[in-house]
């Protein structure tokens, strides 16, 4: 039995004794189940990856069972283990154990605290075989699984209505996006006769470039990445997801499942390649949602809000870094993302778990004082992702602006953009909920406390990780080391070859960034630490565009939604009530008009019902002496 | 076995076949003519008895079992089914006090 299987089955084991016993053991026990079995699959993962690397790399194949036989063609349930899903799998687990731990400080109180457990179990075995599938099909059933998932756990506090309404909202944007992927696998299947990475991606190298078969594929699997990655036009459910628990935003909304876009466009990069009209949409895609998604985040006055919208933004960037061809460098964003913004998140749960529930900045103010550890880890996760130099963002962000800069300079400009807003509404952000006085209620101030144990060790881990990750990728180059940028050497194949920047032009822009993010973090610092603006409700001018979130909502409700309910309204009067209905009730009214002409021979006389059966049977005979014998 | 079948055998096949479908016949005018429930039973018996007897006649003169086989199956069902039935006759008998057929007229529409 190797090792890599038992990796998915943890989760899975924790779901099924959850699920099922969780109302009979005590919450302690649910809590060790649910991140005890997390922990397992993490340290299966770390012995795999060890052991991947001391037997010199080698991509493996791990066979669970046959699923599927369909004459020739065996579609078989199998990991893939490489570096790729080994990176993914560290991530899933590593951050999912965190955050697992994180939940038993946070759900304690909830009543409903073991089938928490029990979905976050289920979301992390079905996000592992998204990561380690080996073929498209198993990589779909964990795409699906973790959709369900999320809609589970935005839905969690069933009993208010709006929540069930964001859930809803949530799973069917994902499966706008599914369509489009479901219909990319048809046409792979159709067209390379095999949904296996391995076949798939060798079958791929015959074709050239600009293939309209290949372009087809692509851009169907594009569409599911915007769907399950918040992008345009399928990002809004995103930010009404923030109606679930915390700690499921930032598992699910922030550092795992809004990556499986990425990873799905990382993972088939062989496709993507081939595809030069694709990888410019999703650059574009990608370059739009970013600056849509920080212009909204600016004015956004809810804690998780501003955090979700920040989400789509930093994603959309990602999006622009896999469009100009820079897999690594979105691969190292990938990361360090994950880890500041779940860090971010479970920061902003430790504040809404001392300020009993307020999710508004603006009811908040002078936290540094009584929230210590949530403070200084916070002001890390911000210094994090406003890529201030020296913590990971930094890093990660500069590398995929070098890259897109290389590649396009309108896409660079949004793109750098986009970074001045995220240090901008990042530090607004921060100033607003620790800075100053505070301007809550007497008794959410009387109520304020710092967070349990269970939830600041999760913080400061992945604070040191914020911090630290960027070590993941130096920028050794720059001072003159080759080859030392541990990720690029990671991960084979997947270098921006047509990257050709001079070592001055990427100092000369990283200088750059680290201005407009200082600069960003400078002004927030004046609006809102030293003038105390609050932000009011009356808004105006271009404000009111960001405010009403670019108006969405409504404008997918004017165009999609009223016209598909007239529609339906219209079908619903023409169709079924004057056709279909008048139809079967003719039917209807037939029947019960001739049988009760026929129901007149059952006279309850039984001489004449064997006079019947006789003379039938004589009518038969004749009919067939005249029939054949005639 | 042989000697039987050629004793059979004397008899010509046509005689056999005339045999059973006057008993047949007996049975379904039987079954139309009488009245009481009992006597409609014995005309099943009949019409049931005509086509074994058929049957075993033309199995001993194709030399083929499986008539007779099949004879012996069709006894058994009857066997069975004249112990149904004639608990149903009782039971009838004993609520109506009658086993007159144009009595049983409670069942319809």
């Amino acid at each position: 039995m190797n090792l890599a299987l038992l990796i998915p089955v943890l989760p899975l084991i924790g779901f099924v004794i959850n699920g099922l016993f969780g109302k009979n053991i005590s919450k302690s026990t649910v809590g060790l189940i649910g991140s005890g079995t997390i922990l397992g699959a993490f340290i299966c993962t770390a012995i795999v990856f060890i052991n991947f690397v001391n037997n010199g790399s080698v991509a493996t194949e791990v066979k669970a069972f046959d699923w599927l036989v369909i004459g020739d063609t065996t579609l078989s349930f199998s990991f893939y283990v490489d570096q790729l899903s080994l990176i993914m799998m560290s991530l899933v687990t590593g951050v999912g154990f965190l955050i697992h731990l994180y939940s038993i400080g946070y759900m304690h109180d909830d009543e409903n605290y073991s089938r928490f457990f029990a979905y976050l179990n289920l979301f992390v075995f079905f996000m592992l075989l998204l990561v380690m599938a080996d073929n498209y099909l198993v990589l779909f059933t964990g795409w699906e699984g973790v959709g369900f998932c999320s809609y589970l756990l935005i839905g969690f506090w069933y009993k208010t209505p709006e929540y069930n309404d964001a859930a809803k909202k949530a799973f069917i944007m994902n499966r706008i996006g599914d369509l489009g992927f479901i219909l990319g696998l048809f046409l792979m299947f159709s067209e390379f006769g095999s949904l296996q990475f391995t076949e798939v991606f060798s079958d791929a190298s015959q074709y050239s470039e600009g293939n309209p078969a290949i372009l087809g594929i692509t851009i169907l699997l594009f569409i599911g990445a915007t769907g399950k990655s918040a992008q345009l036009p399928l990002f809004t459910w995103l930010p009404d997801a923030m109606a679930g628990p915390t700690p499921v935003s930032a598992l699910i909304h922030a550092a795992t499942m809004v990556t499986a876009g990425i990873y799905l466009i990382v993972r088939s990069h062989i496709l993507f390649d081939l595809a030069p009209e694709t990888m410019c949409i999703i650059a574009w895609v990608g370059a739009i949602t970013a600056l849509v998604a920080a212009t909204i985040a600016v004015v956004q006055n809810d804690i998780k809000k501003v955090l979700a919208y920040s989400t789509v933004s930093q994603l959309g960037l990602i999006f622009v870094a896999l469009g100009v061809g820079a897999y690594t460098s979105a691969m190292f964003h990938l990361l360090t993302h994950a880890f500041f913004k779940a860090l971010l998140f479970l920061g902003a749960g430790s504040v809404i778990h001392a300020m009993s529930g307020e999710q508004d900045i603006r009811k908040m103010g002078g936290l540094k004082k009584v929230l210590p550890i949530t403070h200084i880890t916070f002001v890390i996760g911000c210094l994090a992702i406003s890529g201030i130099p020296f913590f990971s963002g930094f890093f990660s962000k500069d590398e995929m602006l070098a890259h897109v800069y290389n590649d396009s300079v309108p896409l660079w400009i949004i793109a750098s953009g986009t970074s001045a807003l995220t240090a901008f509404y990042m530090f607004r952000l921060y100033f607003l909920t620790f800075s100053n006085g505070f301007r809550g209620t007497e008794h959410q101030k009387h109520h304020l406390h710092e967070s349990p144990s269970t939830m600041t060790t999760p913080l400061m881990v992945l604070a040191v990780l914020a911090a630290f990750g960027g070590g993941l990728g130096l920028p050794m180059e720059l001072i003159g080391i080759e080859h030392a940028h541990f990720l690029e050497n990671f991960l084979p194949g997947l270098e921006d070859a047509n990257f050709d920047l001079s070592h001055e032009t990427e100092i000369f822009l990283m200088l750059g960034a680290v201005a407009l993010a200082v600069g960003s973090w400078l002004f927030a610092k004046k609006i809102y630490k030293e003038n105390q603006t609050i932000p009011s409700d009356n808004v105006t001018g271009i404000q009111k565009l960001f405010a009403g979130k670019y108006f969405l909502d409504e404008i997918y409700e004017k165009a999609i939604i009223r016209p598909f309910q007239l529609l339906g309204n219209a079908l619903y009067i023409f169709i079924e009530e004057r056709l279909i209905d008048p139809v079967v009730n003719a039917f209807g009214t037939l029947s019960i008009k001739k049988g009760n002409f026929v129901k007149q021979l059952q006279q309850g006389n039984t001489g004449f019902y064997i006079f019947g059966i006789v003379a039938g049977v004589v009518l038969i005979l004749v009919a067939n002496y005249l029939i054949w014998f005639r | 076995m042989n000697e039987i079948t050629s004793t059979i055998q004397v008899v010509p096949l046509e005689y056999y076949i005339f045999l059973s479908v006057t008993l047949f016949s007996i049975g379904v005018l039987g079954m139309l003519l009488r009245r009481n429930a009992i006597i409609a039973f014995m005309s099943i018996e009949l019409m049931l008895n005509a086509v074994n007897l058929l049957m075993v006649a033309f199995s001993a003169f194709r030399g083929d079992a499986k008539g007779q086989v099949f004879v012996f199956f069709i006894m058994v069902v009857a066997a069975a089914e004249v112990a149904i039935g004639l608990a149903i006759l009782t039971m009838i008998h004993h609520n109506r006090g009658s086993v007159d057929i144009n009595a049983l007229n409670k069942l319809k529409w």
